[in-house]
């Protein structure tokens, strides 16, 4: 065999991307701690967490985000667990409406719902609140793929139809089986789906930007037009944090996040 | 259930019946009507409308206006050339994961780098780069400082790239930075068939005396290019929708058909709003054909992959 000269071509590929992921990522830490001249420090952190509009702008996108995964889950758990219960013949459409997002880009996506929101008879984004609910029902949008995918991955595994018909033979109506049985077996799913749409909605800058609410992603533009080290400590900041929820996924779904994204 | 009240006509039962089959999918239909179907449709009428709202293929004549076709043109320039890359580069990594023999941490990293930096993007990803190869970015300072002293006296410095034309803030920063997403999608996708490839081919065909490169030309090409292609479609859709980064990075200074729909939301650049719906269907047709293309060569992979 030989597998000497494998080796070597594959180090040198698998070395080649190890510095692609992590020259960036050294980059930005460095650049982060040299806001003061000769000194290694993390001023720049300290600046970030002291800006009100940043303690302002994060609360409101995770506020965001929380309320968009109990709504996503409130939507496509029943909604997933009706089909493998009685309308199988359905998934194929629910698939293809779930993958949608993923074709319309999200510029185009805003686009639409500021034409068809923005105008008589619903004039939503003349109030705050208006602009809200056309935030979470964008995000719901935007997070959907992977809701969908992960909720669909997890019901797969399970045998639905077994367990609902224990759970009525025990006396047990749709929506308690639902809750006590169905549930807890999908926590790993639910736990996926949510942190992958709640990290979505932290890094959304699109919806945001357009419809002028004052989110993180608007505040992290802003900060990159006007300041030096900030956008550098941010960066590792929202690294830190995203990478912490993926992290997770990853954790309890064994690395197994391939199927998320094939759609398979 | 909703067909708890006692019947009488059983034309109304069956109805009800169906009814209660269908009202657990109610709500999510609804959900996708309002916030999916409605905004789509109306840009999608907007598209054939004129001001006054009669029906008109101007706009999407309107399409070949000059400015308009060359930011097509820069958006798919960047999307090909970011995809071919993403697809080569990840076919090689994936290929070292898999079959390349790395060694087991190195997979390790690599296998949970890919799944980490295949969903990062946005404005943080502009930064990182800004911050590392930008003006003032480190790598950028490291390579300055690379200097030789020439003949004349004077030191040259070969490796001062903003010197010598390179910059971050265009076609070429931002290939660099998509990059950063696409070689690790092409990683999560085309592991899974790598892995797929049985050793038995490859020693049948060691036995029929094929050397390495008969194998990838005549076994392992053939039953990968779909997938290959597959993936490519997708990192090619991926760069094409993408517009956080692109704004982050350049200032909208780049010519994309995101940047230019954005400017267009915002001040009506183009001079007719319903150009600007022309504008966006045309993208999403081109979305649409490409996931449509993933979609079809998905399938074909995923039958050989499940034997």
């Amino acid at each position: 065999m030989k597998t000497s000269r494998f080796n070597l071509w594959g180090l040198f590929w698998g070395t080649l991307a190890l510095l692609y992921f992590f020259i960036p990522m050294y980059g930005t830490l460095d650049f982060s701690l040299r806001m003061q001249k000769g000194l290694i420090s993390l001023r720049a952190y300290q600046i970030v967490l002291a800006d009100h509009q940043f303690v302002e702008s994060f609360l409101y996108s995770a506020t965001m985000g929380i309320i968009t995964v109990v709504i996503s889950i409130l939507i496509f758990l029943p909604t997933t667990y009706w089909i493998y219960l009685k309308l199988p013949k359905l998934r194929p459409v629910v698939e293809i409406l779930t993958i949608l997002p993923f074709i319309i880009p999200v510029i185009v996506y805003v686009f639409g719902l500021i034409r068809t929101f923005g105008r008589p008879p619903f004039r939503l984004t003349l109030t705050a609140t208006g602009t809200d609910f056309l935030m979470v029902g964008g995000y719901v949008v935007l997070s959907m793929p992977y809701m969908f995918r992960a909720i669909d991955v997890g019901m797969r595994a399970i045998d639905v139809r077994t367990l609902t018909e224990a759970s009525q033979s025990l006396g047990g109506n749709w929506l308690q089986t639902l809750i006590n049985v169905i549930l807890p077996n999908l926590r790993v799913a639910l736990l996926s789906g949510s942190l992958i749409s709640f990290a979505t909605v932290i890094g959304e800058l699109i919806l945001a930007d357009f419809l002028f609410r004052p989110a993180l992603g608007p505040y992290m533009t802003s900060i990159g037009t006007t300041k030096a080290y900030e956008p550098a400590a941010l960066t590792i900041m929202s690294f830190a944090l995203t990478w912490v929820c993926l992290g997770i996924i990853q954790l309890v779904s064994r690395g197994d996040t391939s199927q998320q994204l094939t759609g398979r | 259930m909703a067909n708890s009240q006692p019947l009488q006509v059983s034309k109304k039962s069956k109805f009800l019946d169906i009814l209660g089959n269908w009202i657990g999918v109610i709500p999510f239909f609804i959900f996708i009507f309002v916030f999916l179907i409605l905004p789509s449709t109306n840009l999608f009428i907007g598209a054939f409308q004129d001001t006054q709202g009669n029906f008109t293929f101007a706009n999407i004549i309107g399409l070949q206006d000059p400015a308009i076709l060359k930011a097509y043109y820069v958006s798919l320039q960047v999307s090909v050339i970011t995809s071919l890359i993403g697809c080569i580069f990840g076919f090689f990594v994936a290929y070292a994961i898999t079959i390349g023999k790395a060694p087991k941490w190195m997979r390790n990293i690599l296998m949970t780098f890919s799944g980490l930096a295949a969903n990062f993007g946005g404005v943080p990803l502009a930064f990182a780069f800004i911050a590392t190869i930008g003006r003032t970015g480190l790598v950028t300072a490291l390579l300055k400082g690379i200097c030789f002293p020439a003949s004349s006296g004077v030191q040259s410095c070969p490796f001062d790239i903003y010197e010598n034309g390179f910059t971050l803030y265009g076609v070429l920063g931002l290939t660099l930075a998509y990059t950063y997403f696409e070689f690790p999608l092409m990683v999560l996708i085309i592991t899974p068939a790598l892995e797929g490839l049985k050793r038995d081919w490859r020693e049948a065909s060691d036995n029929l005396g094929a050397n390495s490169l008969q194998y990838w030309r005549y076994v392992a090409f053939p039953i990968l290019w779909p997938s290959i292609l597959g993936a490519g479609l997708l990192l090619f859709g991926s760069a094409f929708g993408a517009y956080a980064t692109a704004q982050a990075l350049t200032g909208g200074s780049i010519y994309l058909v995101t940047i230019l729909i954005g400017q267009q939301i915002r001040g009506d650049v183009l001079g007719n709003p319903n150009l600007g719906y022309a504008l966006a269907l045309g993208m999403v047709v081109i979305m649409g054909i490409t996931i449509s293309g993933y979609t079809i060569l998905q399938r074909r992979t995923a039958r050989w992959l499940k034997s």
